[in-house]
C-alpha cells in the first residue's frame, strides 16, 4: 500500500485489520522482523515550504532525502545533523526518505556539535494507530506550546504513528571545511585528544577515530576563520597533523558517517552510545574492531556473527543497538537495548495509547 | 481565570495530609502557616493568586519521592515550583494543592570537562550553573532573561530559551539526562552522560511538559567551551519592513550570529528614556552579535555591514570596546524594566515565521488603535520569537480585561501566520484556553495521552496547559 495523500494514509490505517509494516524507502530495515501488510510512505512526496531566510523547510514524509538535500544546496543550506545513509552498511536498496530519517532519528558526526535529527526537527504531522491525524510543533524554531510530541516521534521507528510531514530548522553551509588527521596508538589516546579538541572554543564539529586508528577533527566556517582555527587547534593539541581540505575532508566524513569500514566485512554491527570517557573501557570489553565517532560517545563495533556483545560489555551507562545481524541473531537477541522496567513500562503505556490495536510495526522495537 | 473547584475531600483531609508530611520532613521543610504560605500564592504572573494547602521544600530525591507518594495516596494535587519566575502561571497553586518547591535542592553533583557536562540538583539557578564552570572556560548556553533567579527545574519544565538560542538551541537541546520522580513516588532515570535514547525519547517528552509528568530533581546538562570573544553591532532603520528584510538577508548570507534582537520605535524610546543607551531615533533597531576571536569577529561583521549598508540604515554602529558593547546591550536588557517604569504591562511571547514580521507588526499597530492600548515590541528576530509588551493601567477598571483580550488577538494572529502561542514562556494558565486556536481536538487528545501514562490520576499541576473543559473528564476520573 502506497497512499498518495494524508487522507488516503489515514483511511488505510483506519481500515487495517492486521499488522502493518511501516516504512519510507526501506533503506534502514533494522529491528525485529515484522510480518504484515507493507505500508510505504513514498507516495507522499514534495517540499511543501522552504524559506531560506527563515532557515526552515517542510517536506512530506516520503520525499526522497536527496531532493531535500539538492533544494537546500541551491541556497547554500543544509540539514545540520548530517544523517547517515545506511545502504552501504546494511546492503539495502531504495531511496532514503525524510520520514525514514526522522523515524530512526538518523544523526551523523556533526551530532556532537549541532545536535541530532530530533534537535533540528521542529514539527510533525502523523497518523496514529487509530487513524487520527495529529500535528505537533510547527514551522517556527522556538515553540513550547503544549507537549513535545515532535521529539517522541523522532526515533520511534514508526511504532507510534506513521509520519506524513516533517519540518526542520536548517543551517547555512559554511564557506570552508578542513579536517586535521593524525595517527593514534590507542582508543584511550584518541578519546583524550578528541575531548581536548571538543573542549576548545574552535567549534570542532566532527571528532572520530577510524578502525585504522586515524583520529580526525573537523572545523568549518569562513575561509579565514577556518585557517585561524586550524592553527590554533594544532598548537593546543601539539603533535603532527595532516590537513584534508574540501572534497577530501567531505569524503572522509562520509565514510565515518556511513561506517564504510564495516560495509564489506562479515559480522554483526552494533551501535553503542556511551559517555565518551567510558569509550576506551567499552572498546576493551567489546574486544573487536571499532570505529569511534562523537569524540568517543558513539562506538560502532564489528562483532563476530551471532555473538552477544551486550554480555561482553556488562553493565555500563548507555546502550547498544544491534544494527546489522542475521535474522536468527535478531530473533535471539534484543535489537534495542533492554530498558529498566519503569522506563519500559512508560514506553509500553505510550504504545498502547498511540497504537491501541498494536498494528504499527508491532514488536519492531522489542 | 477559571480554575477547577477545589476538591472538598482534600480540603477536609488537610490535617491528615499535613501530619503525614510532617512525619517525613524536617519542620523547616514544611510550611503550613498562612503568612508564610502567602509567599507561594503566585509566580511572576502576579495577576492570579491562590493560597496552597501547604508548601513542601524537600532536600533530597528521596524526600520528593515520599511527598509525592503520600499526596498520591491521599489524592492531593501537587504543584511543582522552581524559583517561581514563570510568566505563564506555571507554578500557580490551587487551594487543594501542595506546592513542592525544589529551592533546597542546590548541590552540584558532578562536573566533567572531558565529557562536557555538569550534573546538578534542579533547585540551582540557571546563572549559577554557568558560574560553576565559567572559570574553567565553559558555560551553560540557555539564557532566559530571568537567569539570575530562575531554577533549572523550571527551565526544564518550560523548555526555556533565551537570547542566544539561534546558535545554541533551547533547554531541550542542552539537556542530557534527568532523575525524575513520578506522581506515585517512583524514581526514574532518563538519559545520562551519553547522547540519544535507547528507545523512545522520553527525555524530549519531559522537557517542556510544564511539571505535569514528573518532578525533575537532578539534571545532566551539556556545557560548552566559552567563545573567545563576542561583539555586538547596532543598526537603525526607518521601517520595520527593511529591518525584517535585513535579518533575512543576513541569515541567507550564511552568517549565523548568536543573537539578533529587534526593537520597534515605542520600545526604543522607552529604553532610551530609561537607560540612556544612546539609541538612534528611528522606526526599528537591530542588535546583532557575533562570536569568535578578534579576526573572526572582524570577518563576520564585515560581511554583516556590507549587507546592512544595502538596506540604507539610518545608523550603523559597531562596538569598539567592552564598554560600548555593554552600552549597546544595556538598552535592550532594560526593556522590561523601562516598560515597568511607565506602566503595568503584559508580556506575550508568540513565535512567527520571520518572513511574516512586517505584516504582524503592522497588524499589531492597527489593533493597538482598536483596543486603545499601547504596545512596544522587542524580540528575538533570528528565531521569530516575539515579545509584544502591552501597556495598561491595573488601577483602571476594565484595563486588564481589555489587555488580555488584546493579547489573545495577538496570539491568534501569530498562529494565523503559521506561528505558535508561546516560544519560551510556556502555556501555564495564561494561554491554556487559547490552545484550541493552535491545536485541533485530536492534537490535544494526543498530548493528553502522555499525561495519562505518566500521571494517570492527573494530580500533577493539573489545571494547566489544557483548557479545563478539554481535560475535565480526565481530571474527574
Amino acid at each position: 500500500m502506497r497512499p498518495a495523500t494524508e487522507e488516503e494514509l489515514c483511511e488505510i490505517v483506519r481500515n487495517a485489520s492486521g499488522p502493518l509494516v511501516v516504512r519510507g524507502g526501506g533503506t534502514r530495515s533494522i529491528g525485529r522482523l515484522v510480518i504484515g501488510d507493507m505500508l510505504e510512505t513514498t507516495g507522499l512526496t514534495g517540499i511543501t515550504l522552504y524559506e531560506p531566510g527563515a532557515l526552515t523547510l517542510v517536506a512530506q514524509a516520503g520525499t526522497p532525502l536527496v531532493d531535500v538535500v539538492d533544494a537546500l544546496g541551491k541556497e547554500g543550506q543544509r540539514l545540520p545533523f548530517e544523517p547517515m545513509d545506511m545502504r552501504a552498511l546494511l546492503g539495502s536498496q531504495g531511496t532514503p526518505t525524510v520520514g525514514g530519517m526522522v523515524a530512526v532519528n538518523a544523526s551523523g558526526p556533526r551530532r556532537v556539535q549541532a545536535g541530532a535529527c530530533r534537535d533540528s526537527l521542529i514539527g510533525v504531522r502523523f497518523v496514529d494507530g487509530a487513524g487520527a491525524i495529529i500535528k505537533n510543533g510547527g514551522r517556527v524554531m522556538k515553540n513550547v506550546t503544549g507537549y513535545d510530541l515532535v521529539k517522541l516521534m523522532a526515533g520511534s521507528w514508526g511504532t507510534l504513528g506513521v509520519l506524513s510531514e516533517c519540518a526542520f530548522k536548517l543551517l547555512p553551509v559554511p564557506e570552508a571545511e578542513i579536517t586535521l588527521v593524525s595517527d593514534s596508538k590507542s582508543p584511550a589516546e584518541a578519546v583524550a585528544i578528541m575531548a581536548q579538541a571538543l573542549g576548545t572554543p574552535y567549534e570542532v564539529n566532527g571528532a572520530a577515530r577510524g578502525d585504522d586508528g586515524c583520529v580526525a577533527l573537523r572545523i568549518e566556517g569562513f575561509a579565514q576563520q577556518v585557517a585561524y582555527r586550524r592553527e590554533a587547534l594544532k598548537s593546543v593539541l601539539g603533535g603532527d597533523w595532516a590537513v584534508l581540505e574540501g572534497e577530501k575532508s567531505q569524503t572522509h566524513w562520509r565514510s565515518i558517517r556511513d561506517v564504510v569500514a564495516f560495509s564489506e566485512r562479515a559480522g554483526d554491527v552494533w551501535r553503542i552510545s556511551v559517555k565518551p570517557s567510558d569509550a576506551p573501557e567499552i572498546v576493551a570489553r567489546a574486544n573487536c574492531p571499532v570505529v569511534l565517532d562523537w569524540g568517543g560517545g558513539l562506538v560502532w563495533a564489528l562483532s563476530p556473527a551471532g555473538s552477544d556483545l551486550r554480555k561482553r560489555l556488562g553493565a555500563f551507562q548507555g546502550h547498544a543497538t544491534l544494527v546489522r545481524g542475521s535474522e536468527s541473531t535478531r530473533a535471539s537477541l534484543p535489537v534495542f537495548h533492554p530498558e529498566p522496567a519503569i522506563v519500559a513500562g512508560l514506553a509500553q503505556g505510550l504504545r498502547a495509547r498511540f497504537d491501541p490495536r498494536g498494528i504499527l510495526n508491532p514488536g519492531l522495537m522489542g | 481565570m477559571e480554575m477547577p473547584i477545589p476538591d472538598p475531600a482534600v480540603l477536609s483531609n488537610r490535617e491528615r495530609v499535613l501530619s503525614r508530611l510532617a512525619r517525613i520532613l524536617p519542620s523547616e521543610a514544611l510550611i503550613t502557616d498562612e503568612a508564610e504560605r502567602r509567599a507561594y500564592e503566585c509566580d511572576a504572573l502576579t495577576a492570579y493568586r491562590c493560597l496552597p494547602l501547604a508548601v513542601a521544600l524537600p532536600s533530597s530525591t528521596d524526600e520528593v519521592s515520599d511527598i509525592l507518594r503520600i499526596c498520591h495516596e491521599e489524592g492531593v494535587p501537587v504543584v511543582p515550583r522552581g524559583s517561581g519566575t514563570s510568566l505563564a502561571g506555571g507554578a500557580l497553586p490551587t487551594e487543594d494543592s501542595v506546592i513542592l518547591g525544589v529551592a533546597r535542592l542546590r548541590d552540584v553533583l558532578e562536573v566533567s570537562y572531558p565529557d562536557r557536562y555538569i550534573r546538578v540538583q534542579t533547585g540551582m539557578t540557571n546563572l549559577a550553573v554557568t558560574g560553576e564552570v565559567e572559570s574553567d572556560g565553559f558555560f551553560y548556553a540557555p539564557d532566559p532573561s530571568s537567569q539570575l533567579a530562575c531554577a533549572i527545574a523550571g527551565n526544564i519544565a518550560m523548555n526555556s530559551g533565551g537570547a542566544h538560542c539561534l546558535k545554541y538551541g533551547v533547554t531541550t537541546n542542552n539537556l542530557l539526562g534527568v532523575t525524575m520522580v513520578l506522581m506515585d513516588g517512583t524514581v526514574v532515570e532518563l538519559g545520562g552522560a551519553h547522547l540519544d535514547a535507547a528507545g523512545y525519547d522520553l527525555l524530549g517528552v519531559i522537557c517542556g511538559s510544564e511539571g505535569q509528568l514528573g518532578v525533575v530533581t537532578e539534571a545532566t546538562l551539556r556545557i560548552l567551551p566559552k567563545p573567545e570573544g563576542a561583539r555586538p553591532v547596532l543598526m537603525g532603520f526607518d521601517s520595520n519592513e527593511v529591518a525584517g528584510e535585513c535579518v533575512s538577508d543576513i541569515i541567507k548570507a550564511g552568517v549565523l550570529p548568536v543573537a539578533i534582537e529587534f526593537m520597534d520605535r515605542p520600545c526604543i524610546r522607552a529604553c532610551e528614556d530609561f537607560a540612556k543607551a544612546g539609541y538612534p531615533d528611528c522606526e526599528a533597531l537591530l542588535i546583532v552579535e557575533v562570536e569568535g576571536s578578534d579576526a573572526e569577529i572582524e570577518e563576520q561583521l564585515g560581511l554583516i555591514k556590507q549587507i546592512v549598508r544595502r538596506h540604507n540604515p539610518v545608523e550603523l554602529r559597531e562596538s569598539q570596546s567592552d564598554d560600548e558593547s555593554k552600552k549597546i546591550w544595556l538598552g535592550r536588557k532594560s526593556a522590561f524594566g523601562a516598560m515597568g517604569q511607565i506602566n503595568d504591562y503584559m508580556c506575550l511571547d508568540g513565535t512567527i515565521p520571520v518572513s511574516s514580521l512586517p505584516f504582524v507588526l503592522r497588524r499589531i499597530g492597527e489593533m493597538s488603535k482598536e483596543f486603545g492600548l499601547d504596545v512596544a515590541n522587542v524580540f528575538h528576530a533570528g528565531d521569530g520569537n516575539m515579545h509584544p509588551l502591552i501597556l495598561f493601567d491595573a488601577n483602571k477598571p476594565g484595563d486588564l480585561e481589555r489587555c488580555e483580550a488584546f493579547g489573545a488577538e495577538i496570539l491568534k494572529l501569530c498562529v494565523d501566520v503559521g506561528g505558535c502561542l508561546t516560544g519560551e514562556h510556556g502555556v501555564g494558565i495564561e494561554k491554556r484556553d487559547l490552545m484550541t486556536v493552535q491545536y485541533a481536538p485530536a492534537d490535544l487528545e494526543a498530548q493528553m495521552r502522555l499525561k495519562d501514562v505518566f500521571d494517570p490520576k492527573w494530580l500533577l499541576n493539573p489545571a494547566k496547559v489544557f483548557p479545563l473543559q478539554v481535560s475535565a473528564s480526565r481530571r474527574a476520573a
